[in-house]
């Protein structure tokens, strides 16, 4: 063998070590040998038969002890549990937690309730006159509208309809935004595709879909959903890919690209939870930013009609009556359930969104 | 970088001519009733001749060249049910210059006030004025534009004594709305500046300079502070170029004779010369932003590229 080749000096170099190794560990044993008498008697009668083991006896496998493995290197650390647990910490944030909850909870419970009123009935009083604009009182707790309608039945139905409608579109959104963001940030050939894709519906007006979803369609509960979905999942995409781009090239990814890790282990390992704190506020965002959307659809005059109530029609009403001081509690009650709604969004999403960063656990 | 945006900026005529189409395309759906403000009372005769002045019986296809042909030759068209006859190009040069002077003082004093709002609640962050701050920011949020719109009009005209309608003479006239503009803006540049930078100043990095005793104000300026904003900063140019779309409700409250809500009133109308020459309008101008806001972002932030450097996947 004239050539010298660096495969040959790698191998020579690791029969080296091993040889080197097993020098080592031999007098390591050659040492322990002499100890173990003194120091282990009582213990483990094994440790004691080993001075007079014979040298291959001493070169099997060891058992592996799952009791004592666990021992040492088991820690109570989940992440998820981590991240409730300093949630919960958060007295503000559980009680805005459990407030959810119960609206959640009654607006859906509420039909079923005694005495409730439907929210399309009209009340008449004896002279066969509609009670209208009635101010709160003990038969109508939130008085009745301009129609004579019961407000208290409009607003827990509006409530209703505008979380579910609001809940579905965040939902899509979220799915479709998190997904093509993450592709478009990440994947360097799809950025075209998508920067184009983007632009062109980004583009599109939303009225003009809503006016021909609302022709081709009914209007409906649904047609809102489908349209506030088609338009929605847009600002989300941009904001993932804005965070994508910012930490695609770290020192980290690069060296799991160049591990050859596959795309969908980095996005799912390295760049999802780097950024899930920020997704998480954006989420909580998401839910009352589709209603505060749907009011803005029935300030246009696209939204549901009237005999549908919903949070985006009720303020709408009650934005014409302003300028009458005593009417204003029709403008008042529905923006304060609607206000109620997007402060426990908000800062349940801005506590999760901290608990979620492992670096604030304590 | 520099192909990377010459690149970019040809696939946008691609993009450009995508979306006219596709609007133009969509537009052509819309019901014919919609065309015709009194269809009931006309007989299908009157109907059909009508469609044929406007020109809308022909081919898609040759709807779409003329379209196009006049755009070549920079007419936008005249307006047919917003104000017959006038030109697009006259109606825009009255209403855009006072859109974009609103919404471009709005927006710099949102920038001016809220980021230095979002700076303050971080470094007091659990404080005192992380919490008069997030309570400011969580009403904001909380209450419809719309109705604080309201209120703000309400209690400065009878509070305040400031004028109700608006005059393009008359500077007094232009606080209110240009306030009501600002408040959504600052709390959203609040908000999210707090959480990059309480994010942020959580890294390694941060508590390592903590820990060698930097000054915590140069810390925040010179180092959390250019690092969080990094992802404000790609919504900047569009903010400023997207003034031009005008507010809706705000210039609906104070009669302002602007943009907002034309694009919305001529799609419900069919007015389909003003809504062409409106989408393509905005979608040049928001995807101009979109360039500027990734070039910015690049020169704020060195280590983003859009070239092929740093391994192509």
């Amino acid at each position: 063998m004239n050539k010298f080749s660096p495969k040959d000096h790698l191998a020579k170099g690791l029969e080296d070590s091993v040889s080197q190794t097993i020098k080592e560990t031999a007098d390591k044993l050659e040492e322990a040998k002499g100890m173990d008498c003194c120091s282990n008697t009582e213990e483990e009668p094994k440790t004691v038969n080993r001075a007079s083991m014979s040298e291959e006896e001493l070169f099997t496998f060891a058992e592996h002890d799952m009791k004592e493995s666990e021992r040492m290197g088991y820690t109570e650390y989940s992440y998820w549990r981590s991240t409730f647990r300093t949630f919960f910490h958060n007295k503000v944030a559980v009680f805005f937690l459990v407030l959810m909850c119960i609206l959640l909870l009654f607006t859906f419970i509420q039909p079923l309730l005694p005495n409730q009123a439907d929210p399309n009935q009209i009340f008449f009083d004896e002279n066969g006159m509609a009670r209208a604009n009635l101010q709160p009182c003990s038969e109508f707790w939130f008085g009745t509208n301009s129609a004579g309608q019961d407000l208290w039945a409009r607003i827990w139905g509006g409530t209703r309809r505008s979380l579910i409608i609001g809940i579905c579109a965040a939902i899509a959104e979220v799915i479709i935004g998190v997904t093509i963001g993450l592709l478009w940030g990440y994947v360097r050939k799809l950025d075209f595709f998508f920067t184009e894709l983007w632009n062109v519906f980004d583009n599109v007006p939303q009225t003009i879909v809503l006016v021909l979803l609302a022709y081709i369609m009914k209007r409906s509960m649904f047609t809102l959903i489908f349209a506030m979905s088609i338009t929605g999942w847009l600002s989300m995409a941009l904001f993932i890919r804005n965070q994508v781009l910012m930490i695609r090239d770290r020192d980290y990814n690069l060296a799991s690209r160049c591990l050859g890790t596959p795309i969908y282990r980095i996005i799912m390992k390295n760049l999802l939870p780097y950024i899930v704190s920020v997704i998480m506020l954006r989420m909580a965002l998401t839910i009352p930013g589709a209603i505060g959307n749907e009011v803005f659809i029935t300030y246009i005059g696209l939204g549901l009609p009237p005999s549908a109530p919903s949070l985006g029609n009720l303020v709408n009403a009650g934005r014409a009556l302003m300028m009458s001081p005593e009417l204003r509690y029709q403008l008042i009650f529905p923006t304060i359930v609607l206000s109620i709604i997007t402060i426990s969004f908000y800062v349940i999403g801005n506590t999760f969104s901290d608990s979620a960063d492992p670096r604030n656990h304590h | 970088m520099g192909s990377y945006i010459v690149k970019r900026v040809l696939r946008s005529f691609v993009t450009l001519f995508l979306v006219c189409t596709i609007v133009f395309c969509l537009l052509r759906l819309m019901p014919v009733e919609g065309y015709f403000p009194n269809f009931d009372k006309m007989t299908p005769e009157q109907v059909q001749h009508q469609l044929e002045i406007k020109g809308l019986t022909d081919p898609l296809p040759t709807q779409l060249g003329r379209f196009y042909n006049n755009l070549l030759h920079g007419d936008l068209g005249n307006s047919s049910r917003y104000r017959p006859g006038i030109a697009i190009t006259e109606i825009l040069a009255d209403k855009v210059p006072l859109s974009m002077l609103l919404g471009t003082i709005s927006l710099v004093i949102s920038l001016v006030l809220g980021l230095p709002l979002g700076r303050l609640m971080t470094r007091y962050k659990g404080r005192i004025p992380d919490h008069i701050g997030t309570a400011f920011i969580v009403v904001i949020q909380a209450v419809p534009a719309v109705v604080y719109y309201l209120f703000i009009q309400m209690y400065g005209t009878s509070l305040m004594g400031l004028p109700l309608l608006f005059s393009r003479d008359n500077l007094a006239t232009y606080i209110l709305p240009v306030f009501s503009l600002s408040l959504g803006n600052i709390a959203y540049y609040a908000m999210w500046l707090r959480r990059y930078m309480v994010d942020e100043s959580n890294k390694d990095y941060v508590k390592l300079a903590v820990a060698k005793g930097v000054n915590s104000k140069e810390l925040m300026r010179k180092q959390i502070f250019r690092n969080a904003v990094v992802p404000l900063v790609q919504y900047i140019p569009t903010s400023f170029v997207l003034t031009v779309v005008g507010s809706i409700y705000v210039e609906s409250l104070y009669s302002i004779p602007g943009m907002g809500g034309l694009l919305v009133k001529c799609i419900q109308s069919q007015d389909n010369t003003i809504v062409q020459a409106l989408v393509l309008i905005y979608s040049a101008l928001s995807i101009i932003g979109l360039i500027l806001g990734d070039i910015l972002m690049t020169f704020v932030d060195p280590r983003i590229t859009f070239g092929k450097k740093g391994g192509s996947r």
